[in-house]
């Protein structure tokens, strides 16, 4: 077991490592730096320029191949760069994960349990009224992009305070006092009225997403055999259907989930933007619009390290579940 | 064979199957028509998307505005006889602007995600076909593109086609969508590939390129138009998300993404602006996947009985395509439903 989860992470970081230097190389040779100089009044000298970009191991006179063994070598050696406003990559980027994971972690688990329990459940419930109503609503939330749906949440949101005149809704920012203390009881409730909305933009489309899988593995495995044999052998329906049925149709799904680990992360980038948190998403919108290569590259190495992770979760989860992969 | 048995089953019902021996069969064209206009959702979607066709190629010149004109005695008028949808903060009609983005969306739309199966039909069916390192080496790929996020390549990617035509976002936008559409074909080529009639091919010398067109992607033809449809989706929504942050279509031109993003900024007074872009969008896109529901039950009448019940070898197999994210064709089809 310990030998098959190994081979598939040796898998996963090579495709990783790649995508992530295919990120930085793109981003070096495509994006133009000195742009944000030269837009600045008084202009400075050509000289200034570029010492600012050689410092940053951005200019673009240097080879690209040159940039990209000094920013590989910065990154073993754990140092991302400098922004281009000056700051520092590495401590910009540990601030917005936390943002990113404040948002990304509740929806993830709500997305993907919630879309595994409805997707079981209207397969057990074939054609009667919960199936229905959640494979109609399923089908909408499919058809509506992320940031259509986050747009709608806030236009309910904006009506629902003014028709009960409360705030409850908060549709813009993380927290109302950034600079209160963390762990306050009125600070952590605020918090939590804040991220209702983009929990629900989120992690409604991966409910979405997961329970059209989820349920047509499900009436697969309720067809077959073992779970006759299981009904036979004297379980009650639904033990043998949670305790048969769902383990074996959980499989399929649960691989689902590294490759969706990505669209998460889109889905967050428009979340992100639209109730102004400034996470990993916003960040990456600012940064092309900066052409802030290392920025940029800092992003392709989380999204990275987000597959990386989510694929070894998929792989634990079809190892606890499936015997035949333990050998 | 299977499939006209089954189509005849399905037009003249079991019981008087041994009369239907002496009458003339349907053809092939003519069923899945007769089956997809039987699905009432598909024929609706059809419709709709006709509509749309119709609305955005010929409704521009119907109205007196066209989307580059200003009117200067409208700012941010609500909708009314002059300006159907109203206008926008410059003075612009917004009905010819919605007209002027669905013709984008539809378009990029059709072409792209018809690109996007071709492409991925190709790829996974030399994979499937050859095997052995030709195999490999494309399946990396597939895999590859897929820890690739394609939204954030295409961000990237974007100051570089800035100042070039929007058509470029076509190819573009298929280049990052083929992927998961190349494994299932890959998969139905390893399966084709040691059926008779191919095997006869080979042994007659034919070229591999030219079984795999002449052979394996005919008679995965269903599946692939299916996908096709799906694919429309797909690139519609990815043309709309890139336009929404700017990177998509540029001003002066205009995308339902840079619509949608430039009403969003006033949430709460001016929601004519933003609903009835949205509402183009979310139609079309639903239509669109409607019509790929109806396509798959016209097309594949075993979807219905793959869906009930899987045979042991099939879930077998999706479970060894275990870093897939759909191993069997089978499974799809009794996902979209």
């Amino acid at each position: 077991m310990a030998a098959y989860l190994l081979r598939r992470m040796i898998n996963y970081l090579f495709l990783v490592i790649i995508a992530a230097s295919v990120t930085y190389l793109l981003a070096a040779f495509i994006f133009h730096p000195e742009n944000n100089w030269l837009a600045r009044h008084p202009q400075p000298s050509a000289a200034t320029i570029r010492t600012e970009l050689l410092s940053r191991n951005e200019w673009r006179g240097t080879s690209i191949w040159t940039r990209y063994a000094n920013w590989v070598s910065g990154v073993l050696h754990g140092n991302l760069g400098t922004e281009i406003g000056g700051g520092s990559v590495a401590s910009d980027m540990a601030r917005r994960i936390g943002v990113s994971t404040r948002l990304l972690l509740l929806s993830t688990i709500i997305g993907s349990i919630g879309g595994v329990v409805v997707g079981v459940w209207g397969a057990v419930r074939q054609y009667k009224l919960f199936d229905r109503v959640t494979t109609g609503a399923s089908l909408l939330i499919y058809a509506m992009p992320t940031f259509t749906l986050a747009i709608l949440l806030q236009m309910f949101a904006v009506w629902f305070n003014n028709t009960t005149n409360t705030h409850f809704l908060y549709y813009v920012n993380e927290v109302s006092d950034p600079n209160a203390p963390f762990w306050n009881f009125s600070n952590l409730v605020d918090r939590f009225e804040h991220l209702i909305l983009p929990t629900l933009s989120v992690s409604l489309g991966s409910i979405a997403f997961f329970s059209r899988y989820q349920r047509a593995t499900m009436l697969d495995v309720m067809g077959s055999d073992f779970l006759r044999t299981a009904r036979a052998k004297g379980l009650t329906k639904n033990q043998a259907i949670f305790r048969h049925g769902a383990r074996t149709a959980i499989i399929p799904v649960a691989t689902l989930l590294s490759y969706s680990a990505v669209l998460l992360f889109t889905g967050a980038v428009f979340t992100e933007i639209i109730f102004t948190w400034h996470g990993m998403g916003e960040w990456f919108i600012t940064s092309i619009g900066q052409n802030d290569v290392n920025s940029v590259a800092a992003v392709g190495i989380f999204t990275s390290i987000l597959v990386l992770v989510a694929g070894l979760i998929s792989e634990v989860i079809t190892v606890a579940l499936d015997p035949r992969v333990r050998v | 064979m299977t499939l006209n048995a089954n189509a005849l089953v399905d037009e003249v019902g079991p019981e008087s199957q041994i009369e239907a021996q002496n009458q003339v069969s349907t053809g092939r064209g003519k069923l899945v028509v007769r089956r997809f206009l039987r699905n009432k959702g598909a024929t609706i979607g059809l419709v709709i998307v006709v509509l749309m066709f119709l609305a955005a190629f010929v409704g521009p010149h119907l109205d007196q505005w066209q989307y580059t004109d200003i009117d200067f005695e409208n700012f941010q008028t609500a909708p009314s006889g002059t300006h159907w949808f109203g206008t926008t903060q410059t003075g612009q009609d917004l009905f010819a602007l919605t007209m002027r983005g669905l013709q984008k969306s539809l378009i990029i739309g059709l072409v792209a995600g018809v690109l996007t199966t071709s492409f991925a039909a190709i790829v996974g069916a030399f994979a499937g076909y050859y095997g052995g390192w030709t195999d490999r080496i494309l399946s990396w790929g597939i895999d590859l593109f897929l820890v690739m996020p394609s939204f954030l390549m295409l961000s990237i990617l974007s100051p570089w086609f800035k100042g070039k035509t929007w058509l470029i976002l076509i190819p573009l936008l298929a280049g990052f969508a083929w992927m998961v559409t190349a494994r299932i074909v890959r998969a139905q080529a390893m399966s084709l590939k040691s059926r008779e009639f191919v095997s006869a091919a080979r042994f007659m010398d034919v070229p591999g390129w030219r079984i795999i067109m002449r052979h394996i992607l005919p008679n995965i033809a269903s599946l692939l138009i299916i996908d096709a449809t799906l694919n429309v989706a797909a690139t519609i929504l990815g043309e709309v998300g890139l336009s929404f942050f700017g990177f998509g279509i540029q001003a002066p031109d205009v995308s339902l993404g840079t619509l949608i993003n430039n009403a969003q900024q006033d949430l709460s007074s001016y929601q004519w602006l933003l609903v009835f872009p949205m509402i183009c969008l979310i139609v079309l896109l639903l239509a669109v996947n409607m019509i790929g529901d109806g396509l798959r039950d016209a097309l594949d009448p075993n979807a219905q009985g793959a869906k009930k019940k899987i045979t042991k070898g099939a879930f077998e197999a999706m479970i060894k395509e275990s870093t897939g994210l759909v191993g069997q064709h089978q499974n799809v089809e009794a996902i979209e439903s």
